[in-house]
């Protein structure tokens, strides 16, 4: 089992994320869960959303609290109190920034790897959103779902040139972060 | 077809399927996504009927009434002080024995206010003459939303579908949608038979006297009781049909002859049933799921309860001043039985309060070491209580 747990921003389209990834492995033939932990809902507080991508049913619905992954859609979220929280030892975290990994790293205090989603998302959408980039750069850095079934989740979810301009996004985004880093963490976890 | 959709939207689609012909709700949290995707199914033309936006929640009870006894087949959703807002009319459409269909997306009562999940709601109008039937994932409440009309339909008893709020409603998950050819077959269009015609009068929802009034509600009573029988009916043709049971009255699962077994209702029956398989170190246990709490299925349960000597009860309400609501009634049931079993009565994940994998270890250890004690909420953090509350 994989658990992934996913920190933004009311607008940042982090129940989408989460919906899109569990999608996209339940389309794969795994088993998927998504969920949102709402608080209120309002654009820009800050949100979570959990996915779990497993090979048999999972009947629990306890929210992750131990997860293997992180998806940070906002760095400032960093200094939340426990944004960090119960990741799993060896686990990743993935940032949306325009800082180098490098650089987070040292500020965090743990390795980073980052992307600068929301540039990436201005350049190819023409709007702020960074979730389908860190969604690509999660499936490259994983390798736990091919890239087509990304794309079949986004196909499901949006049509014409919102479409286009997605898929040409998660295909920039993707050779932004090196293939297969998290490949034998996500092995370990049981992708 | 196995699909991954969101509870909300799940749900909506299972209600297409049942050809409802007027609609009437008012959107709330966490309501919201499943009249939200039922009236995108009607703009778009995929679900042709009356799609009636409302008010309040007392207009859209009002309308599935009159429709109802119109002789429409009917569709509402609620939660909360919705459900709360609803009551009134929800104690006439069953008074007057009127076929309707329901979601609770069950949530927390306020004050405090809350937007989360518990069950108070519906556990608030259980004594208003509804079957209830909770659902332990979406999957079932995509297949009680249909089974609930031929329920209703046979039983002239409106049925609400409780399906836990943001823990099934705003969860995605692999669904099994069945086709509409399945549910055409299932259920073949009603006629109500009281339909109010002017060209045939007769008069719905009178001023009953004295003289009557004991044996319409013995008659509501007894026909509640003997819905057990439809529910347990529809959930056998459903199997025969899709392959799927969702649980009849009682679902037992688990260790068979287990001495402790915990009891509960709604979703958290997952979260239990997973910790009970990573903990075989903790002896073995039976898990109880009431699927049915209207009518109430004491000899099921009392069939589930044989060998059980300590039962743990977990809720997601309470009766302030009295204590567990579900933990009573199944006291009660109890009672008549040689050797009941000991009860030790919990509320958990009250107002969206997590409920953890933990649980389960910490609820066994509580039973093993102690003797039950009245009726408690679980995890209270005793630092968030003044002195006298402690």
């Amino acid at each position: 089992m994989i658990e992934v747990r996913i920190h933004g921003r009311g607008g940042q389209g982090n129940v989408v994320a989460a919906y899109l990834l569990a999608t996209a492995a339940i389309d794969e033939g795994h088993f998927g869960q998504a969920f949102p932990a709402f608080g209120a809902e309002r654009r820009g507080a800050p949100v979570v959303s959990f996915v779990r991508i497993a090979e048999r049913t999972l009947r629990r619905r306890n929210q992750v609290l131990q997860p293997d992954f992180l998806i940070v859609q906002d760095r400032a979220l960093l200094k939340v109190p426990g944004v960090l929280d119960g990741l799993r030892p060896g686990g990743g975290i993935l940032v949306n920034t325009s800082l180098d990994a490098a650089t987070l790293s040292e500020q965090v205090g743990s390795a980073v790897v980052t992307l600068p989603a929301t540039q990436l998302a201005r350049t190819h959408l023409g709007r702020p959103v960074p979730n389908t980039a860190l969604l690509s750069a999660f499936l490259t850095l994983t390798q736990i779902l091919p890239m087509d079934a990304l794309t079949r989740a986004l196909e499901q979810k949006f049509r014409g040139d919102i479409l286009e301009r997605n898929l040409r996004l998660i295909e920039a985004a993707s050779q932004q972060v090196a293939a297969g880093q998290w490949k034998e963490r996500a092995h370990a976890a049981g992708a | 077809m196995r699909q991954a959709l969101e509870g909300s939207q799940a749900i909506a689609r299972a209600v297409a399927l049942c050809r409802p012909q007027v609609i009437a709700a008012y959107p709330i949290t966490p309501q919201t996504h499943i009249v939200e995707n039922i009236a995108k199914l009607v703009a778009d033309g995929k679900l042709v009927c009356e799609y009636v936006s409302v008010e309040s929640e007392f207009s859209a009870a009002s309308v599935v009434l009159g429709a109802a006894v119109a002789g429409s087949r009917t569709y509402t959703a609620s939660a909360s002080q919705g459900i709360l807002l609803m009551s009134e009319v929800l104690f006439n459409i069953a008074g007057n024995r009127v076929p309707i269909v329901m979601t609770c997306a069950n949530r927390a009562v306020g004050a405090p206010l809350s937007i989360w999940n518990d069950q108070q709601d519906s556990m608030a109008v259980r004594d208003a003459g509804w079957i209830q039937l909770y659902c332990a994932d979406n999957q079932e409440a995509v297949d009680t939303t249909i089974q609930a009309y031929r329920i209703a339909e046979r039983t002239e008893l409106p049925v609400m579908v409780c399906v836990d709020g943001f823990t099934l409603t705003h969860t995605l998950e692999p669904i099994d949608m069945p086709s509409q050819e399945q549910v055409d077959a299932f259920l073949p269009p009603y006629h109500f038979a009281r339909t109010l015609d002017p060209m045939k009068p007769i008069s719905l929802g009178t001023l009953v006297s004295p003289d009557f009034y004991p044996e319409a509600r013995h008659s509501h009573h007894q026909a509640l009781l003997n819905a057990a029988a439809e529910i347990v009916a529809a959930d056998a043709d459903w199997c025969a049909l899709t392959g799927r049971s969702q649980g009849s009255l009682v679902q037992v699962e688990g260790d068979a002859d287990a001495s402790v077994a915990i009891l509960t209702l709604g979703s958290v029956i997952g979260t239990l049933a997973d910790a009970r398989e990573m903990h075989p170190e903790l002896g073995p246990v039976k898990l109880i799921r009431l699927r049915a709490f209207r009518p109430f299925p004491t000899e099921t349960l009392l069939q589930a309860c044989a060998g059980v000597t300590d039962l743990v009860v977990l809720e997601r309400a309470l009766s302030p001043g009295g204590g567990g609501i579900v933990g009573a009634e199944v006291k009660a049931a109890l009672f008549d039985m040689p050797n009941p079993p000991r009860v030790h009565n919990f509320a958990v994940g009250l107002g969206g309060r997590d409920v953890p994998l933990d649980i389960y270890p910490r609820l066994l250890q509580t039973v093993r070491s102690q003797s039950p004690r009245p009726f408690a909420v679980f995890d209270v953090d005793l630092d968030k209580l003044p002195a006298e509350d402690r």
